[in-house]
């Protein structure tokens, strides 16, 4: 399917953490491309490593954190091996992101104009009115009333909703053409979470950007995602696109994910519907790291880890599916 | 402020009989007597309070039981000198404690973060009467560069009387300044510094890297500003504090402020005094805090729109 270049191609992502005496390894090898136009959901439970992938790829891991890749390519060129220059013109300008939290998103000392002038012109080469006629087309945009009132607005006189429209507003400043999207609705209201959901959608649409959606939600992964990613202790374990994922999960942990989908809108049941937890990241062992919890494992599963395989349409890194048993 | 009030009055009142202390050895007991009576020292204590607080409202702060001065006037002939010594040492304070915390934040690990830390370590463990010492011995006995005493030259301007306007006079600030501002750097310092490393930490200055800033105006337009408000509380609070502290220092440098008055009184038991000085560095106190207070109004958008908000 993949015949044009994609927007974005990570191969072999790993993050680790040095500390004290040993290595801890968050992320592990992760590949996956992101096409043009397309939104990538990535899912699993907290602490997988969902953020951590997301932040690699524009290169914002705070040490003592330190990033591995055989490569990152954003439309064909290398960016995981930028100095820190060429890498923070990436960001903003190629890559837009956007956090949970758009309560502490926003420098809480300025106005929403400061914030977007002062983004628009560090990424285009427009002067302060130009940029701040062009913050309001933004704000419109973003679905904002009254935006050149709203460009005075400090942060905290705007509702969370509000506030996190901003912050797309910010990310779309130099019209990226890839949007992370790091959980961008977990800190608002569930009311609020599908409109703003639609809005990323829309807005991305229109310009034709990619989206990586990172989320434990798999009701939002099933009405947004083109594709999605599942991970699992630092690990992908399972991508596909998202009708054939959702229908027909290869891998146990992914069924055990659709076990529950909740309607977009409802209050979400966590990811706890499979028995046990993830094994924290640092944790030694050869195998599978969904062996513990899984319900069809076998002796193999144990001893060694499987890699990423083609079945059918997706890939899946299990050992059970890939000999067809367990599909 | 009257709470003060109350305080320096019980204190003092207890202290000793001024009497005692005016009169000579000669005179006659009848003299005493007299003198209680015009001092109004036979009155009962509640009445005295009263009197004491009218007065002070008035403006009125007696007279010295010593010099026989009104208060009033010796107080205000000496606090043009501490002032300037206090204003000096906040900008002293200020100025350095907030460039190195913000050093020492922002190049944590290195030797510059670990110089930084050393000179507060210095700063906060040396207490002022070594410190003056110490800089007395180096710049006035070892190198004879900045005088030891005094306010050198000053130029009156009205009742107020400035070191600012000659050599000698600005000459003589710096070691009584660098003395006094400098216990005050070191809590600036360390404060600016947590404070940044804090601020480092948060959401937005992420996000802000995700948009691509520039590092340095995030660290020195966003940052820094953010970590400022603490900052300023603090030495907001601490200003109160060096009035203080000059006792110690203006005796050092035998510095002609209200603080070295102080201790002249002490020594004196000379009661209006000591509690007129009490009662200024109080004021002083709610003075600043309020500025303080205002200040932050100006800095923090919040705390505008909460103002506004309650008004409407
Ligand atoms: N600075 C760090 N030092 C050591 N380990 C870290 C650090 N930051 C993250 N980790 C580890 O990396 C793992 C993955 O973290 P990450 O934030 O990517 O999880 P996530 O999938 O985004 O979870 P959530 O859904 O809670 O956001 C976590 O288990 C965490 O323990
Ligand atoms: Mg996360």
């Amino acid at each position: 399917m993949m015949t044009e270049t994609p927007i974005l191609s990570v191969r072999d992502l790993s993050v680790s953490f040095a500390q004290f005496d040993r290595t801890i390894s968050a992320v592990h090898t992760a590949s996956f491309d992101v096409a043009r136009g397309e939104v990538l959901g990535i899912v699993g439970e907290s602490g997988a490593g969902k953020s951590l992938t997301s932040m690699a790829i524009v290169g914002l891991i705070p040490p003592p954190g330190y990033i591995e890749a055989t490569s990152i390519t954003l439309e064909g060129r290398p960016i995981h091996n930028l100095g820190p220059k060429e890498i923070r013109s990436v960001r903003g300008r190629d890559i837009g992101v956007i956090f949970q939290d758009p309560l502490t998103s926003l420098d809480p000392l300025f106005t929403i104009g400061d914030q977007l002038i002062e983004t628009i012109c560090t990424h285009l080469p427009l002067t302060v009115p130009e940029a701040r006629s062009r913050a309001i087309d933004l704000l419109i945009e973003v679905g904002i009333p009254a935006p050149e009132q709203r460009l005075q607005s400090y942060p905290h006189e705007l509702s969370g909703g509000m506030r996190q429209r901003v912050v797309i507003a910010l990310a779309l400043c130099a019209e990226p053409k890839l949007v992370i999207a790091d959980e961008p609705t977990t800190a608002l209201d569930v009311s609020i979470q599908a409109q703003i959901i639609a809005l990323l959608l829309r807005l991305c649409r229109e310009r034709g950007m990619s989206i990586i959606l990172v989320t434990h939600d798999m009701g939002v992964i099933a009405e947004a995602a083109d594709r999605v990613a599942v991970m699992y202790a630092g690990r992908i374990v399972e991508v596909g696109k998202t009708r054939q994922v959702v229908k027909n999960a290869r891998h146990p942990y992914t069924r055990g994910l659709m076990g529950a989908i909740p309607k977009i809108g409802q209050p979400r049941t966590k990811l706890a519907q499979i028995s046990g937890s993830m094994p924290r990241p640092g944790t030694e062992f050869e195998g599978c790291a969904f062996a513990e919890r899984c319900a069809v494992a076998e002796a193999k599963c144990r001893s060694l880890r499987p890699q990423l395989l083609t079945v059918d349409d997706s890939y899946v890194a299990c050992h059970v599916a890939a000999s067809g048993v367990g599909a | 402020m009257t709470a003060v009030g109350a305080i320096a009055f019980v204190l003092f009142h207890y202290v000793g009989d001024p009497v005692e202390m005016m009169v000579g050895v000669e005179d006659s007991a009848e003299m005493r007597v007299e003198l209680r009576e015009r001092l109004g020292l036979n009155d009962p204590a509640p009445v005295q309070f009263i009197r004491f607080i009218g007065d002070v409202a008035t403006g009125n702060l007696g007279v010295s039981y010593r010099t026989r001065q009104p208060v009033a006037e010796l107080i205000f002939s000496r606090l043009p000198a501490t002032l300037e010594l206090v204003f000096c040492a906040t900008i002293f304070a200020l100025g350095t404690g907030i460039p190195l915390g913000v050093a020492a934040a922002l190049y944590r690990g290195r030797w510059t973060g670990y110089l930084a830390d050393l000179t507060t370590l210095v700063g906060i463990s040396m207490p002022t009467f070594m410190t003056g010492t110490l800089l007395i011995f180096l710049f006035a006995v070892t190198f004879p560069i900045l005088p030891s005493f005094g306010r050198g030259e000053v130029v009156k301007i009205g009742w107020w009387t400035t070191g600012f306007l000659t050599v000698s006079g600005l000459k003589s600030l710096i070691l009584p300044s660098v003395t006094l501002g400098l216990f005050q750097l070191t809590m600036i310092m360390r404060l600016m510094r947590g404070e940044m490393l804090e601020t480092l930490r948060s959401d937005f200055i992420k996000f802000q890297h995700a948009r691509g800033l520039s590092t340095r105006r995030i660290h020195f337009r966003h940052a820094l500003r953010n970590s400022l408000m603490p900052v300023i509380t603090v030495s907001g609070m601490q200003f109160g504090a060096l009035l203080a502290f000059s006792i110690v220092t203006e005796s050092v440098f035998q510095w002609p402020g209200v603080g070295l008055l102080f201790v002249q009184s002490v020594n004196n038991v000379d009661v209006p005094v000591m509690a007129a000085y009490l009662m200024i560095v109080a004021a002083f106190f709610v003075t600043i805090n309020l500025v303080v207070d205002l200040l932050y109004y100006y800095i923090d958008p919040r705390l505008k729109s909460g103002l506004q908000g309650r008004r409407a």
